[in-house]
């Protein structure tokens, strides 16, 4: 939802960013305010992974310009770790498996984790147990994940629906949704959509990274941007999306002259 | 992230410090005279020489093995001294007696001495350099028949039994460092649980190298009567040196009809710096024999310690039924070297072994696994359970897999699995991206790794590995 004179959550700057000494983000800009949905879409390898993973704080990706203030403070002055707890979430295009590492036991230490830090008290796991079971049932998951391995063994859609269940969890204040809906099907894709509605509010936002329109009649994002060679290149509302639908990327003309220094700003106020 | 592991890794050994106490250290070197000296400062009977000469004149015609994955400098046998005791005054009546600096250094070690104060239920011998200290609980576990003594103590009180089975599992031939032990051990530990009788507390020994230029080889023999059953436990530390001391123990378990073995160790030498400077070669023989019927012998080993391992507890399944089971947990960092595994020898009939093996290699170190299951033509219906996983951390480290199988049975059944798996800068973001920070991450991958091997472990052993394997690693991944 737009709220008027909402504050800015996130401010990205001429973003640029490489890796293994390919520039893959080349100067992107881009304003989130609380309480906002944004949806970015975009052809393949155009950067949009890279540019989740750069905010989360991937280390093999190198920073080399531009800035990026999380709630006005500098994000890149956190580890990875800090950012997750000042409330940066990730929901990975491809969750990795972490054999070993007991599903539930890694949900509790990470609740546990930011719960401390948040000055609350920690859950037992007894409570956790009761607690993770109420957030499964929103997501219609069988609990019997909670004994499984991280990840392990997770077909493409329990993988997607499991990092939903840790955004239910963890509760953050910006959430980045990396093509969530893939891999779905078309009833998870109601059921996780609705998890999603369900914890957006005024005192977070969520970026949702996509390549299909159909997600964005479940969650409707208030804007959606176009990602192409490392920039955002088109802004609008979710109109745009149905137009992208439709048309392919092939049509666009860049808001913004792709082989020019970028503008200072490239938000549009639908 | 990798300089968090790196610090992880980098944490300096706690139990590195020398204590500084009184020692009667024997003039380096060995010869015949070395080894008379031994027996007669330990005021030995002449059957026990008689063991030592014969041992040291088949060791004198051996050869270093070279067939382990490990690689150092040729040892000069002549350079190490092999007897070093702190000074006492007579033999000691209580434990009021001890050197109160000694008591403090297993205070520190966290291994209390006082009666008192000991772990509840838990026996302890101490050996630190080549004597042992003290043996706690002993009047309790008399009541119940069973012994419980250092070895020394035990060739004079109970010599039939020494004599009876001390070098039947492993016989004086039986390999170059074995070999060595027989003609110069100096102490280690002994029990002995009559029939039928289920050992009212855990046994445990806490061996300690102090001197620098000292050898440890300790002795350690338990023996199990029919229907009798024990769990035993063994820890170890050295101080930080830069030079690197030898420990060549040997350990032999005897396990008769219907008895039970467990022994567990949580090996801790210290294992050099971060350049590999320093550190304890621990070259270590431990054999089971499963004489009787029904009889099972279970190893659990957590070796995280020193610069080089070579060491394979093994099972020889003698009486028909008789089970054998390894498990293990073998972490090394830097520039460690460990070549460990074990040999499961099937000779009686619908003999049963397992072996789970978990190897972690961080740093520039180097971790094998070598096993041999080996059913004889006799072993009708035997079977062998065998998985081996191995995790590499970091670019620089190497893991290797050995497994051999002799299997002259048709009857038999043997099955091995194994894998390898990375502790990959990916998992490392994912646990970061939840807020939980590398220290918190790499253990709790370690600890699932380890599973298997950890819930074998005395409940005090699994807390005490669990943090002693996060300490290690601290530092190591990303
Ligand atoms: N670790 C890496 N090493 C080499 N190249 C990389 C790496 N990560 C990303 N790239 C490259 O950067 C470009 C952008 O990749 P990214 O994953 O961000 O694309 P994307 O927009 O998310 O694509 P998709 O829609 O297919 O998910 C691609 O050309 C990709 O190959
Ligand atoms: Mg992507």
């Amino acid at each position: 939802m737009i709220i008027q004179d909402s504050k800015v959550l996130l401010e990205v700057r001429g973003l640029r960013a490489s890796v293994n000494g390919t520039e893959v983000l080349k100067g992107v800009d881009f304003t989130v305010r609380y309480g906002e949905v944004h949806a970015i879409m975009g052809p393949n390898g155009s950067g949009k992974s890279t540019f989740s993973k750069v905010l989360a704080g991937h280390k093999a990706y190198e920073i080399t310009g531009g800035s990026v203030l999380f709630d006005g403070k500098d994000l890149f002055a956190l580890e990875p770790e800090e950012r997750a707890r000042a409330g940066v979430f990730l929901a990975f295009q491809y969750p990795i498996e972490i054999p070993g590492v007991g599903n539930g036991q890694f949900l509790r230490l990470a609740y546990n984790t930011l719960q401390t830090r948040r000055g609350h008290e920690e859950l037992d796991p007894l409570e956790f147990d009761d607690f993770v079971r109420e957030k499964m049932k929103l997501l219609e998951m069988n609990p019997d994940f909670l004994d499984r391995s991280v990840n392990e063994g997770f077909s493409g859609g329990e993988k997607k629906r499991n990092e939903i269940l840790q955004m239910a969890i963890l509760e953050p204040r910006l959430a980045i949704l990396d093509e969530t809906d893939s891999g779905l099907d078309i009833d998870a894709l109601r059921i996780v959509a609705q998890g999603v509605n369900h914890l957006t509010n005024k005192n977070n936002a969520t970026i949702m990274v996509t390549h299909y329109q159909r997600l964005l009649n479940y969650i409707v994002p208030d804007f959606v941007h176009v990602m192409e060679a490392g920039r955002i290149i088109k802004s609008g509302g979710k109109e745009l999306a149905q137009e992208l639908e439709s048309r392919g990327y092939d049509w666009i003309q860049p808001d913004l002259d792709v082989n020019s220094q970028p503008k200072a700003t490239a938000r549009i106020v639908a | 992230m990798s300089a968090v592991l790196q610090n992880i890794i980098n944490q300096p050994y706690k139990h590195g410090f020398v204590t500084d106490i009184e020692s009667d250290v024997m003039a380096k070197g060995l010869d015949e005279n070395t080894i008379r000296m031994i027996s007669s400062k330990k005021n030995e009977p002449a059957w026990l020489l008689d063991f030592r000469l014969k041992c040291y004149a088949a060791w004198l015609k051996m050869e270093e093995p070279t067939w382990a994955n490990v690689h150092h400098p040729k040892i000069d046998y002549q350079a190490i001294s092999y007897y070093a005791a702190p000074k006492k005054k007579a033999k000691l009546k209580s434990m009021d007696e001890v050197d109160p600096e000694l008591l403090r250094t297993f205070e520190k070690l966290g291994v209390p001495l006082h009666e008192r104060m000991a772990l509840a239920g838990v026996a302890v011998d101490v050996i630190f350099d080549s004597v042992s200290v003290t043996t706690t609980y002993k009047a309790r576990l008399a009541e119940a028949g069973v012994i419980f003594c250092s070895m020394s103590e035990a060739v004079h009180e109970h010599p039939e039994l020494v004599q009876k089975y001390l070098g039947t599992v492993v016989p004086t031939g039986d390999n170059f460092y074995a070999a060595l032990n027989s003609a110069v051990f100096t102490d280690g530990s002994f029990c002995y649980i009559p029939k039928g009788v289920k050992c009212p507390m855990d046994l445990s020994t806490y061996f300690r190298i102090n001197t620098e230029e000292s050898g440890q080889f300790e002795r350690t023999l338990i023996i199990a009567e029919e229907g009798a059953s024990v769990t035993y436990l063994e820890g170890c530390t050295a101080p930080a040196f830069s030079s690197n001391q030898l420990h060549a123990a040997v350990v032999e378990l005897v396990a008769l009809d219907n008895a039970e073995i467990k022994y567990s160790t949580v090996q801790n030498w210290y294992a050099g710096d971060e350049n590999g400077i320093g550190g304890i070669y621990n070259f270590v023989t431990k054999r089971g024999l499963c004489k009787g019927v029904n009889s099972r012998i279970s190893w659990t080993q957590v070796e995280t310690g020193a610069a080089i391992t070579w060491k394979y507890p093994s099972v020889v399944l003698l009486g028909d039924n008789s089970v054998g089971e390894f498990y293990s947990v073998a972490v090394t960092n830097n520039y460690q070297q460990a070549d460990t595994g074990t040999k499961m020898i099937h000779i009686g009939k619908n003999t049963r072994s397992t072996i789970v093996s978990k190897g972690i290699s961080a740093g520039h170190s180097n971790n094998s696994y070598r096993g041999l299951v080996k059913i004889s033509p006799t072993a009708e219906g035997a079977r062998n359970y065998s998985q081996c996983d191995s995790m590499l951390i970091g670019e620089h480290s190497g893991a290797h897999t050995f497994p051999y199988m002799q299997v002259r049975n048709k009857s038999a059944k043997v099955e091995h699995e194994a894998s390898t798996s990375k502790i990959g800068e990916d998992q490392m973001f994912y646990f970061a991206q939840r807020g939980i920070d590398a220290e918190a991450a790499v253990s709790m991958i370690i600890n699932g790794f380890c599973k298997d091997v950890f819930q074998q472990l005395p409940l005090e052993f699994a807390v005490e590995a669990t943090n002693l394997l996060s300490y290690k690693l601290e530092g190591s991944v990303g």
